[in-house]
């Protein structure tokens, strides 16, 4: 009771270093600011006065206005709703993705690391040939085997980037696999998977959280870049990565539809980078606010 | 530590393997093959099965995986579906191409990242300091081909000072000013895409080095900043980063895709790109195969290096 009472005590405190951490950090509050508008716009997409397919062949290319706040494109249809409507599809691949991605990597990890052996050879032996393909060619691969679209580049991104959480992950079970509880719990014949599902993920979750951050960030990243080359999400459907593509073609007389998407790019990365980055200090308290970084 | 070494490059030669025949696996699990290229509906079952005959596609797939194995070790990469060209000939010239355009843009990104990660870690939580983090989150947050797309609007729409594509104007394929103008662009997207992982790296291992205790001894003793810095925490900083060069092998081939796609460079970029548009199935493997080999002998060399540069390291054998 008394350790339970402490480790309540010692979250509670952690909490509140983070908010604190917080309070003083005008960037960090305009990234979660941000991130919390561009979420809602994606959300309230369908029900905000939007029209992202209604082509109007008089109005093509006609610079930011009142009336269009982001111009309109090569067919006319206004910018602005065209790219809400991409943020919906980019925000949506790197969630997606980074959930796909998370789980895959937890599962490797603590089974690997708790239950050890012949099965962690084999699972760290596949995540060392896994990481051993560079990401921008394993991605092109396997998305040459399914066809294009919003599903595969999930399935891609998320099942072709979890090596690292799984590392992560697997280092930490290894350590709380030595702890009492743990081998209490392993003593009295709980089953081994009860154990990594009460004993070992909730410890480990602050850093799965961090790691899910940095994780939308980069699906997020890899979601543009894919469907920049034109590999990722197809027409009608697209993304911010999509939408610069497009632009590429038309770069003379609109560069105003290369900035919009990509500045939306770079914002929405800096601000899940910046806030995975406060969290850090929930879980190495005395890393961050020590000398060591 | 000879023995570590030779441990380490016994355990490299499975992985290898291994990747060779994912490899092959993926070709031949692939809904479209090398088969459906080369021959058309019209043609009849006799002229079909001589094609297959001729490239080997009606030997069992053991074999075919041995042969084309055989051909990876001897440099006969096969050839491509779609032109029919010889991938090793096509390889021949553009991986240089690549290298020409990687090997500058990453020296020069870790020369500027060491300097400006020594000035950010040795000035933790001042101005300086706070500057250059700063900056390196906001470059890790640029995706390479916008910033690639903007450089084209204003160096070489607006301003029209650089060339947009390729390697050589036409015409004057010997012209170095001609061939530095082309390289301008990608290069410096390439550099950008570079410094902010690099200067991170090196900004947080110079505040390891600080909160070390020798630091401490030679403030105790009255050692001026500068004889710290640059002669000890450098050194201590630098080892490592040389040994992580090794990492770098694989860049050389597939470390610019999306840029030399954009700036039309004839790198390894637009081939594999093309081919996976195209789904030129033998082109993506080899690749595959290269590329994947190479950062298994990057990451032996940078343990290598790294085993000869520490002597703590030595006794792990």
């Amino acid at each position: 009771m008394i350790v339970m009472a402490k480790n309540k005590n010692d979250q509670k405190r952690r909490i509140e270093n983070v908010l604190s951490a917080l309070k003083h950090d005008k960037l960090a509050i305009a990234s979660l600011v941000f991130l919390v508008i561009i979420i809602a716009l994606a959300l309230l997409a369908p029900i905000l006065p939007l029209d992202p397919n209604t082509t109007d062949v008089r109005n093509m290319f006609q610079p930011p206005s009142p009336e269009h706040w982001f111009g309109t494109d090569d067919i006319g249809r206004d910018y602005l709703s065209r790219v809400i409507y991409g943020g919906r599809v980019s925000l949506l691949v790197g969630f997606l993705a980074m959930i796909t991605c998370v789980c895959v990597g937890v599962l490797v990890g603590t089974v690997s690391g708790y239950c050890g052996g012949w099965i962690d050879s084999i699972l760290m032996r596949i995540v060392d040939i896994m990481s051993s393909i560079p990401w921008m060619v394993l991605v092109t691969v396997i998305s040459l085997f399914l066809k294009r679209g919003l599903k595969s580049i999930i399935i891609v991104i998320g099942f072709f980037t979890w090596m690292e959480i799984a590392r992560l992950v697997r280092a930490e079970t290894l350590s709380l696999k030595e702890r009492e509880y743990v081998m209490y719990a392993k003593f009295v014949g709980i089953p081994g998977y009860v154990i990594i599902l009460k004993h070992i993920i909730p410890s480990v979750l602050p850093t799965i959280i961090i790691a899910a951050s940095t994780g939308i960030a980069n699906a997020i990243m890899t979601e543009s870049s894919l469907s920049f080359l034109g590999l990722g999400i197809q027409q009608p459907m697209s993304s911010w990565g999509s939408l610069l593509q497009n632009a590429q073609s038309y770069m003379q007389n609109a560069i105003y539809m290369a900035i919009l998407p990509g500045l939306l790019i770079v914002l929405t990365i800096f601000a899940f980078n910046k806030l995975g980055n406060l969290l850090r200090i929930f879980v190495e308290p005395r890393v961050m606010s020590g000398e060591k970084d | 530590m000879a023995k570590y070494i030779i441990k380490r490059i016994l355990a490299a030669i499975p992985m290898v393997l291994i990747i060779t025949v994912i490899c092959f696996a993926l070709m031949n699990l692939a809904p479209y093959d090398a088969i459906d290229a080369m021959t058309t509906p019209n043609m009849s079952p006799e002229t079909v099965a001589l094609i297959k005959a001729k490239y080997g596609y009606d030997q069992p797939v053991y074999i075919q995986y041995i042969r084309w194995l055989d051909g990876l070790i001897n440099g006969n990469f096969g050839y491509s579906i779609v032109t029919h060209q010889s991938i090793s000939a096509d390889l021949a010239i553009r991986i240089p191409n690549t290298i020409k355009l990687i090997l500058p843009a990453y020296l020069l990104a870790y020369v500027f990242a060491i300097i400006l990660g020594l000035v950010a870690g040795s000035h933790k939580n001042k101005w300086a300091d706070k500057l250059i983090d700063g900056l390196c989150s906001i470059g890790i947050a640029l995706p390479t081909f916008w910033v690639s797309m903007l450089l084209m609007y204003f160096l070489g729409y607006k301003l029209n000072i650089l060339p947009i594509v390729g390697m050589h104007t036409i015409g004057q394929e010997n012209s170095l000013i001609d061939y530095f103008r082309h390289f301008l662009m990608p290069f410096i997207a390439l550099f950008l895409s570079f410094l902010p992982d690099a200067t991170r790296y090196v900004r947080s291992s110079t505040i390891t080095q600080y909160s070390e205790d020798y630091v401490m001894v030679q403030q105790a003793f009255g050692a001026s900043k500068a004889e710290i810095m640059f002669k000890h925490v450098c050194k201590n900083v630098l080892l490592p980063i040389i040994t992580k060069l090794g990492m770098a092998l694989p860049m050389l081939v597939t470390g610019a895709i999306i840029t030399e796609t954009i700036f039309g460079w004839p790198g390894v970029g637009p081939y594999f790109v093309k081919a996976i548009q195209g789904m030129d199935y033998p082109i993506v493997m080899v690749i595959l195969v290269l590329s994947s080999t190479l950062v298994i002998l990057g990451n032996l060399l940078s343990d290598i290096l790294y085993c000869l540069t520490d002597p703590r390291i030595k006794d792990l054998g």
